[in-house]
């Protein structure tokens, strides 16, 4: 199968902790960006308004700013992550900086479909591990999907849900709209049944 | 109580199940209406481009242009003040990919033309039981006419352009009943709010809402797809009504609604579609609607609100106490402390010939207060014509208000209509979030009676003085 997206498996890394609840789609990529017609490049416009002054130069206290995005995949936020627009120009944003996983306590629906189709792995967890992991952003923690595993360097394992279906896809890389365009039959005697075929 | 007994939510979803969902497999839905605007759909049918793909089904898609055009008209030349090159090339890659795909699109040259939410069900393209998705979170407004009706992303919206399908997994339902008689001048905003009050910004995470009760039944349809529109604002993809008599007069004669006949037996299929007795919800909430009053939020999320009367809360938490520092507002004063810049009367929340009436009952005969800057923006070229019919243009106009062409405008900001850095808006929009009316801009979602009453203040304001 062809696939757009790199297979996900084990991976380990440093944390970006964003405490902020609430962070929505538009402090993710403000609206005045969406004008692109393409998904790619949108990394140096995530987080634009915390990252940037109005005149374009870079907030030096701005976390995202100080850090090595290869050495940090992994972003911890707030409850509510992904809140708001439906703008899937959030997470190209996000992979494109170099993020592979968001963690926090809850996690928006469209940000979290949106998510799953572009190799960003969402993953909600409880107050205490998510309390765990931003009390040291320095700390390496490994994501194995395989296993469905947060692992700590303290040997702590925390066991994450996550639809089947889009484990598998992340695991092996599968092309979502390959497989939705191989449903063809199934869709036809849908509309041939319920009188929705084409006149 | 029979356990059979379904809820609307469910009765619509097992009507669009192309294949059923189990442990390892997602459910592929069959999408009734397909709508697309210029921002989300590029690299959708790029995609499509890309793989050599048709759109499955042109007829039941349809598209027009909304979010980043300008709202000023065009030059003497016809050039439009487009706010960047970039946002002309989007409307232009619309303009291609729909003539290629053969869609349907509501253009600048179109009387439908106008906010996609606004537009729909104005042309009757929205029809009860259907499933309707958009790539845009709003979506859920649809879900007015008894629609399962959502926002997608853009992979999502290249899988119904190629399929017609998507899959979804069953999400869990919730009932909220609005009981009681709502009090004069309180609208389908003030009840929205009141409801992300109690829900919380997060609270509809996960699930499908259902508003019922008496409340819900006395608001016309402009009002409840006001309260659809808002369920996103409580992490609902999606929020429905069961359609009824209100419902099926509001959609006869609409242009893409079942005519005679048909249309009567549409009818009679659509007003089946509600909860049967002893549906089970996965949660219940109930609401006195006798008590809510004229809304306005304080914050910068959509459940940080409450009555006018009753000032800006004392924080009671940390996301309290950093919004109203982002807001300039100080917990314990009442609401005309604050003087407000900007008033936006406008978009798919707030944005129908309704919502401009019930701004201009209140600026009839008046001015707005010095220093406010008033925009006026109608959700569809429709809705503008309706209102020039009625003289509501010049009544705004009159009122020291700009009345604009339609377009999604100050809501999301990217069209070159926003609020400055520091400045206190008062908006009928649905996001009050930091920077969404442009950078640093402070927000204040309303009614539009409040909005009204705001920009004659000059202070948020309880449009309850206003109105006779
Ligand atoms: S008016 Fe605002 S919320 Fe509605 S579709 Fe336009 S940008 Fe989205």
């Amino acid at each position: 199968m062809s696939s757009n997206q790199e297979p996900i498996n084990t991976f380990s890394s440093r944390l970006v902790v964003l405490p902020e609840a609430n962070i929505d789609t538009d402090q993710i990529i403000p609206a005045r960006f969406l004008t692109t017609t393409t998904k790619a490049g949108l990394g140096k416009v995530a987080f634009n308004d915390w990252r940037y002054n109005n005149d374009g130069s870079l907030k030096a206290d701005c976390i995202l700013n100080i850090i090595d995005p290869e050495e940090h995949r992994i972003l911890v936020g707030g409850n509510n992550f992904g809140c708001g627009s439906s703008r899937e120009h959030a997470p190209w944003a996000l992979t494109d900086y170099g993020f592979k996983a968001v963690i926090s306590t809850e996690i928006a629906d469209i940000f979290r479909s949106n998510s799953l189709k572009n190799g960003l792995l969402p993953i909600v967890v409880p107050q205490d591990i998510h309390d765990k992991l931003t009390k040291n952003p320095q700390q390496r923690v490994t994501i194995d999907l395989e296993a469905c595993e947060l692992r700590f360097e303290d040997g702590t394992v925390f066991v994450f849900q996550i639809d089947a279906f889009s484990r598998q896809c992340l695991l092996e890389g599968v092309d979502a709209m390959g497989w939705i365009l191989n449903r063809v039959s199934s869709i036809e005697a849908y509309e041939q049944r319920t009188g929705k075929a084409a006149a | 109580m029979s356990s059979t007994a379904k809820s609307l939510f469910e009765k619509v979803w097992e009507r669009h199940i192309v294949e059923d969902e189990s442990a390892d497999k997602p459910a592929v839905l069959y999408i009734d209406l397909h709508l697309v605007h210029e921002v989300t759909s590029p690299q959708a049918f790029s995609e499509l481009d890309a793989r050599g793909l048709k759109v499955r089904r042109p007829d039941r898609t349809f598209a027009t242009l909304d979010h980043s055009i300008p709202t000023l008209a065009p030059d003497a030349n016809g050039e439009r003040p487009y706010f960047t090159p970039q946002a002309k090339i989007q409307v232009e890659t619309l303009e291609q990919n729909t003539k290629n795909h053969g869609v349907k699109l509501f253009g600048w040259d179109s009387d439908n033309r106008g906010v996609v939410h606004v537009i729909g069900p104005d042309m009757g393209l929205t029809q009860p039981g259907f499933t309707v998705v958009c790539g845009d979170s709003h979506t859920s407004t649809h879900g007015a006419f008894g629609c399962i009706a959502f926002g997608i992303g853009t992979s999502e919206v290249g899988h119904v352009l190629a399929t017609q399908c998507l899959t979804q997994r069953k999400p869990k339902t919730m009932r909220i009943t609005v009981n009681g008689t709502l009090q004069k001048g309180v609208t389908g905003k003030d009840v929205a709010l009141a409801i992300i009050q109690r829900l919380g910004f997060g609270g509809g995470t996960g699930y499908a809402l259902e508003y019922a009760g008496s409340v819900i039944e006395s608001l016309d349809m402009e009002g409840r797809m006001t309260v659809c529109n808002l369920s996103i604002e409580a992490g609902a993809r999606c929020g429905m009504i069961a359609p009824d008599q209100t419902t099926v007069e509001w959609l006869r004669g609409r242009a893409y609604a079942p005519k005679g006949e048909a249309f009567e037996a549409a009818a009679a299929d659509w007003l089946t579609l509600k909860s049967d007795e002893g549906a089970v919800f996965d949660k219940e909430i109930t609401i006195d609607g006798s008590a809510i009053e004229p809304m306005a939020t304080w914050g910068t999320t959509p459940d940080q609100g409450g009555a006018i009367r009753a000032g800006v809360p004392l924080p009671s938490n940390e996301n309290d106490v950093k919004a109203l520092k982002y807001m300039g507002l100080t917990g314990g004063d009442s609401r005309d402390v604050a003087k407000v810049d900007v008033v936006f009367i406008g978009s798919c929340t707030n944005g129908r010939l309704a919502d401009l009436r019930a701004a201009a009952e209140v600026m009839r005969g008046r001015h707005v207060a010095e220093g406010v800057r008033m925009l006026v923006v109608p959700g569809s070229e429709k809705v503008r014509l309706e209102a020039v019919a009625e003289g509501l243009d010049k009544v705004f106009e009159e009122a020291g208000a700009e009345w604009r062409l339609p377009g999604c405008s100050m809501c999301i900001a990217m069209n070159g209509d926003f609020v400055a850095p520091g400045q206190l808006a008062v908006s009928t929009s649905n996001r009050n979030f930091e920077g969404r009316q442009g950078p640093g801009s402070r927000t204040v979602l309303a009614s539009p009676a409040t909005a009204a009453a705001s920009a004659i203040a000059g202070h948020v304001a309880d449009p309850r003085q206003y109105i006779a």
